[in-house]
């Protein structure tokens, strides 16, 4: 008796820590396609209001996940507006006014251009696996396509959303949907990845919808028009003086 | 002088319905100009009351970083409760208020709001805070008739808050509205919500945390805190003093009019009268009147105009305004678009002072321009003007 509940717990240990590692794991796997040294993206944004959308077409160049350039080119009303993110530090220039302004505090809670992003979202460069303690809770079919739910807890403070539930493409592990808790449970935000390509040898969501869950409207979509991985990118496109060119 | 002002009596009378045009017309700017200036007093008294009643007390205190003009900052404008405040709290005559941002989803849109901590038995603000004790599967909030209006939320509904704790982290919860009240003050109600103190720190996890205090009396000892700052009642309403200020200044100009129309009709009777009358000015000045004398005659006789311009005032303006001290002035637009604590049925406050000075005001302008035209009889020969021949 005493040896079978000896058996017993040491199988669900051993279940949970392999589950905890298949987490991990699959994080891990998802990293590896959707991190890389660096990027240059050429993307649109089109922001669904109630009446009508717009869209905003943007080529950034980011290195890892702490340094990003961004330049707007179109419609007209945007062009030339620049972003610059260095670390945890946020710069925007405006051409209208020639003048750079900081981005820091509250105003980074603000929305990006009036999308249902925020520029906060936009800086959160913490791994999660780093911020939050996953687990997988199950496996589902999204879009036909296979996937495990990782649920993932916060296991810091200062962090936007307590919770989030992932669906993981169980062979080509990117993404499919991501939801964005409140403390309380409510579901936030939701964000569903699509477009699935192959691309330089790993798979890449090309089309993202952000939405706003407790909002009407059918939320923010980012496509990636054109994608390149590790590209040669000056360090100078990386500083403030470059705002301004 | 008291055959002067006899003398010009019988003129007066004598000149008939040119004398009665010009009194009606100048009676009918002092019923107007108090009328108006009672207006503006009584958005005077209203405002500050209600502004009494619903926002600031007898006068407040302010966490240094507080600015109700920057609702972003509000995260980094709150404090813990003083120990020096502790005493007048627990006597309830200051009540903390701890204010911060949040996001309302009535029917899907996304609303910002300001949610306002209070203590749900406190006295001192006439807003229905004891409703916030009401047991119910959500957490009970009141907002006020513009909030009501713009969200188009009313009593028993339900709506998703939105909001982030001290940390940064987005929470949300069910609201359930279970009063509206309506306060004529737009900083009281508009994008406003108020629910529980003590709900709202724990959501923020901010124990003991304030971002104002309003004082019970505005009599009250100030003490000097570290962090905090005082704003008395007469700073809390400079504001509705700065409107009233400019909209008087405004309104002048209409009273200038109003004046200008009055006094053009004297100015014209004087004129004629001088004209007419040069045998009767010939024959005070052979009778022994100085020159002195007759111009102040007419002067007088000038100036009674507005005297008797009162007393016909006084018969139909007296139940005129005694009715809209009663019934009040409906502003034909939304007053609440203003932006300033107003209501949209201003009732009239007339002073003592205040229909003194516009008695006083119309009548030292009705001597002048009496005086103006009959200066030329100083100039005039008495012999000629005896002959009646034109000078």
């Amino acid at each position: 008796m005493k040896a079978q509940i000896v058996f017993i717990n040491v199988f669900f240990i051993s279940l949970l820590s392999f589950c905890q590692v298949n987490a991990d794991y699959i994080l891990k796997r998802v990293d590896e396609n959707m991190y890389s040294e660096n990027r240059i993206v050429e993307s649109s944004m089109t922001i669904h209001g109630r009446r009508s959308s717009r869209t905003i077409t943007s080529l950034s160049y980011s290195v890892g996940d702490s340094k990003t350039y961004t330049e707007y080119l179109s419609p007209a009303k945007e062009k030339g507006t620049k972003m610059l993110k260095l670390d945890n530090q946020l710069w925007i220039y405006n051409p209208s006014t020639d003048r750079i302004i900081q981005i820091s505090g509250h105003m980074l809670r603000q929305s990006v251009m009036g999308s249902d992003l925020s520029y906060e979202d936009m800086m959160e460069d913490r791994k999660l696996t780093d911020i939050y303690d996953s687990e997988v809770v199950g496996e589902e079919l999204i879009n036909d396509r296979k996937a495990y739910v990782l649920l993932l807890k916060a296991n810091v403070s200062d962090i936007a959303y307590d919770s989030r539930k992932i669906w993981i493409d169980s062979e080509r592990f990117v993404p499919l949907k991501e939801e964005l808790f409140a403390k309380s449970g409510q579901l936030l935000k939701q964000t569903t990845f699509s477009d699935i390509k192959k691309i330089d040898g790993r798979w890449f969501p090309t089309t993202i919808l952000y939405k706003d869950m407790l909002k009407q409207g059918e939320g923010t979509e980012f496509k990636m028009l054109e994608i390149k991985f590790n590209q040669n990118i000056p360090e100078h496109i990386f500083s403030k003086a470059a705002l301004r060119q | 002088m008291k055959l002067a002002i006899k003398l010009a009596y019988r003129n007066l009378i004598g000149a008939g319905l040119r004398t009665w045009l010009n009194v009606i017309v100048l009676s009918f700017s002092f019923v107007v100009i108090i009328w108006m200036r009672g207006v503006m007093l009584g958005w005077d008294h209203q405002a500050k009351n209600d502004m009494i009643s619903f926002e600031i007390g007898g006068g407040q205190y302010w966490h240094e970083q507080y600015d109700p003009l920057d609702p972003f900052s509000l995260n980094e404008s709150n404090a813990k409760v003083p120990d020096e405040f502790s005493e007048l709290i627990k006597s309830g005559d200051l009540e903390p208020i701890l204010i911060v941002q949040g996001t309302i989803y009535p029917l899907g849109r996304m609303q910002s709001v300001m949610v306002k901590g209070i203590n749900p038995n406190q006295t001192i603000l006439k807003i229905p805070t004891s409703k916030l004790d009401t047991v119910v599967n959500a957490i009970p909030a009141v907002i006020g008739g513009m909030t009501a209006q713009s969200s188009k939320l009313s009593i028993g509904d339900y709506v998703t808050l939105r909001w982030r704790d001290i940390n940064g982290t987005f929470d949300a919860a069910e609201l359930v509205i279970v009063d509206v009240f309506y306060s004529n003050v737009p900083s009281a109600e508009a994008g406003q919500i108020y629910i529980d103190i003590e709900k709202l720190r724990e959501m923020m996890i901010m124990p003991e945390s304030a971002t104002i205090f309003t004082f019970r009396n505005s009599e009250a000892d100030w003490i000097e805190v570290e962090g905090w700052r005082q704003k008395s009642f007469k700073e809390l309403t400079k504001q509705v003093d700065n409107m009233i200020k400019t909209k008087t200044a405004g309104q002048s100009v209409f009273y200038f009019i109003l004046l200008l129309l009055a006094m053009l009709g004297i100015f014209d009777t004087q004129v004629l009268s001088i004209f007419r009358r040069q045998k009767e000015i010939g024959t005070y000045v052979a009778l022994g009147y100085t020159r002195k004398q007759v111009v102040g005659l007419f002067t007088v006789e000038g100036t009674m105009n507005s005297i008797l311009a009162a007393i016909v005032g006084a018969i139909y303006g007296i139940p005129f305004l005694a009715w809209q001290a009663n019934h009040g002035f409906t502003l034909p637009i939304d007053a609440s678009q203003f932006g300033m604590a107003m209501s949209q049925t201003l009732f009239p406050v007339y002073s003592i002072g205040l229909i003194f000075t516009t008695i006083l005001i119309v009548m030292i302008t009705t001597a002048v321009v009496s005086y103006i035209p009959s200066r030329k009889i100083a100039k005039m020969n008495p012999t000629e003007a005896l002959r009646g021949k034109l000078q």
